[in-house]
């Protein structure tokens, strides 16, 4: 058998090349790792300080009972939790019926235009600061009604959350495949029954992973709750419940004093405290921050779990 | 070397075949470009008519007129006539609706909703405004039944459509166009994403259903066109890039004894 110069050639430089390539890989490989660690510093740290400060503060009576005056020894952020849950559920139901018409919209006439229209409109809205959003409600909403309240909160989280959730939507029916909307147009379905009851369920993973997305991050918004929300320690849903029903209210009338008063969130709760120079408010906001953590942890966790739950009843 | 492809199909059913659809000059556009020109055909009741010919030209466009899902395509124009039992479709103030539960269609890749088995056969008849679940019961059971794939999921019913193997799939997939009752069915390449055992399993199903049914098939499969079909449509490109059907015959005489030389080649694979 004779010899290639192709094999003679890698006899000769063969080990020296194999040995200088091990070693540049070595290198690359270590700084590689360093970035990486250098990147998951920030990371970890933030997680780590949050839970050594939040952590001392946190107990059961932080989730369950409202801020105490200065000076008594505990209380807690149960009226910014409260604040939390009634913006984002508000938020909620303004954003995700119009945003989810509107990516069905945009998905089936993308080239009219309107369609082009609220396509560059949503990547405007996607880039316009939080705080405008927030002034813009207090202009349109708070200004004429004169008080601050939880639904101009809500509406000025909502228009944050648009884009998110018309984006999301938009995309994950453009993935739905065409074949299915053919099959149920081909057995006579007219669009809007196609759209609600093959693309809709079809693409609904997708769209709720972009609600919570959009959730978690308007979750911990402060600057557009600022001038709409505003702030209130005193509020207690069980307090406006109970004295509701005492003096026979009808549900509605408790509903609107619900979010037709200036309510707390988390993120603003966090915002006042840390600006006051009292180190038990300090430590508390401490505390709110890692309550806030816990929460987007959690919409993320149950978003996760909700998904992979109906991947495996849809595949059997 | 000439391999002429033996028809093994002998005439399918003895029901009294009369017209059932046809095509009168015509011709559909993709804007400016017409796609497909001038078709002339008839479409016998309770046969199979089998549309065949080389990639692009223009047989699933074809196909899709019959009931008119080129709609869909926002481009899309047809020009001509579109005949279902003599009367044109393909007419201003005629409800596509209607033409499309009486022509219904079975897609190449299997397509079941990702929803139940049942509720993927029961979502025609429900959109036809049939409620009541004995009701429905029964059209499941008889559409399953006649897609002979009722025994293998009747323990299973409300799982996920999409928890079956492709040929189960695609059998669900005519299970599911049965359900309306429809009076043709409109097959592009139902078997080309299917193994070989299932394909065999989608021919037989054919070849029964054609006692209830007109099916129209696009097939890439020569053999396949053979084995299932009465008549075959032959189609090709013409100089201006548009599909033209340049023979239309019984099977055996397109396979066997084609009039025209460019059906020979194809069919007896010297063609490009």
């Amino acid at each position: 058998m004779t010899t290639t110069r192709f094999q003679e050639l890698i006899a000769k430089n063969g080990a020296a090349h194999l040995r200088g390539r091990k070693i540049t890989n070595g290198i690359m490989l270590t700084i590689t790792g360093l970035l990486t660690l250098m990147a998951l510093i920030p990371l970890f740290w933030i997680v780590g300080y949050v839970i050594y400060r939040g952590g001392s503060t946190i107990n059961l009576d932080f989730f369950t009972q409202s801020a105490r005056p200065l000076g008594m020894a505990g209380g807690g952020v149960l009226f910014s939790i409260e604040g939390t849950a009634v913006i984002t559920i508000l938020a909620c139901l303004f954003a995700i019926p119009p945003g989810v018409l509107a990516a069905f919209y945009v998905a089936r006439n993308p080239n009219t235009p309107l369609g082009v229209a609220l396509r560059f409109g949503t990547d405007v809205l996607a880039g316009v600061p939080s705080i405008v959003m927030g002034l813009f409600i207090y202009a349109l909403i708070v200004a004429p009604t004169k008080h601050y309240s939880a639904w101009a909160g809500g509406l000025a989280l909502a228009i944050l959350m648009l884009p998110t959730i018309i984006r999301t939507t938009e995309e994950m029916l453009k993935l739905v495949p065409h074949t299915l909307r053919e099959g149920s147009l081909g057995l006579g379905a007219p669009e809007w029954k196609t759209s609600l009851s093959v693309m809709f369920p079809a693409a609904l993973n997708g769209i709720v992973t972009g609600f919570l997305l959009a959730i978690a991050r308007s979750v911990g918004e402060t600057a557009p709750l600022l001038f709409t929300a505003l702030g209130n320690e005193q509020y207690d849903l069980g307090t406006i419940i109970r004295g509701g029903v005492q003096v026979h209210q009808s549900v509605f009338t408790i509903i609107g004093r619900i979010i037709n008063q200036p309510v707390d969130s988390l993120p603003l709760t966090l915002w006042k405290y840390a600006q006051q120079p009292y180190p038990e408010r300090i430590d508390q906001s401490w505390g709110v921050a890692l309550v806030l953590m816990i929460f987007v942890l959690l919409i993320e966790i149950v978003a996760r779990l909700w998904v992979e739950s109906r991947k495996r009843a849809l595949q059997g | 070397m000439e391999t002429k492809i033996a028809v093994t199909k002998t005439t399918t059913s003895s029901v009294e075949s009369t017209t059932k659809m046809g095509m009168k000059n015509l011709s559909v556009f993709y804007g400016k470009f017409r796609a497909v020109a001038e078709i002339n055909l008839t479409v016998q009741s309770n046969k199979i008519t089998a549309i065949i010919g080389p990639s692009g030209c223009g047989k699933s466009t074809l196909l899709r007129s019959f009931n008119r899902m080129n709609d869909l395509t926002t481009s899309a124009r047809m020009d001509g006539e579109i005949l279902l039992d003599g009367e044109n479709i393909n007419a201003p103030g005629v409800d596509v609706v209607d033409v499309r539960r009486r022509v219904g269609m079975v897609f190449q890749r299997p397509n079941p909703f990702p929803k139940s088995i049942y509720d993927n056969v029961a979502f025609g008849p429900r959109l036809y405004g049939i409620r009541t679940r004995s009701d429905l019961n029964e059209i499941v059971e008889k559409s399953l039944r006649q897609s002979a794939l009722w025994d293998e999921v009747k323990d299973k019913l409300h799982q996920s459509g999409l928890s079956l193997s492709g040929g189960q799939q695609q059998r669900l997939c005519i299970a599911r166009a049965l359900a309306v009752e429809p009076e043709v069915i409109l097959m592009d390449e139902p078997a080309s994403a299917l193994d070989p055992i299932s394909t065999l399993r989608i021919e037989e199903l054919m070849h029964d259903l054609v006692k209830d049914y007109t099916i129209i098939i696009v097939t890439h499969n020569m053999q396949q066109a053979a084995r299932v079909s009465d008549y075959t449509a032959m189609m090709m490109i013409d100089d201006q890039r548009a599909g033209r059907m340049i023979e239309f015959n019984e099977t055996n005489v397109i396979f066997t004894n084609p009039k025209d030389k460019r059906t020979e080649d194809y069919v007896t694979g010297r063609f490009g």
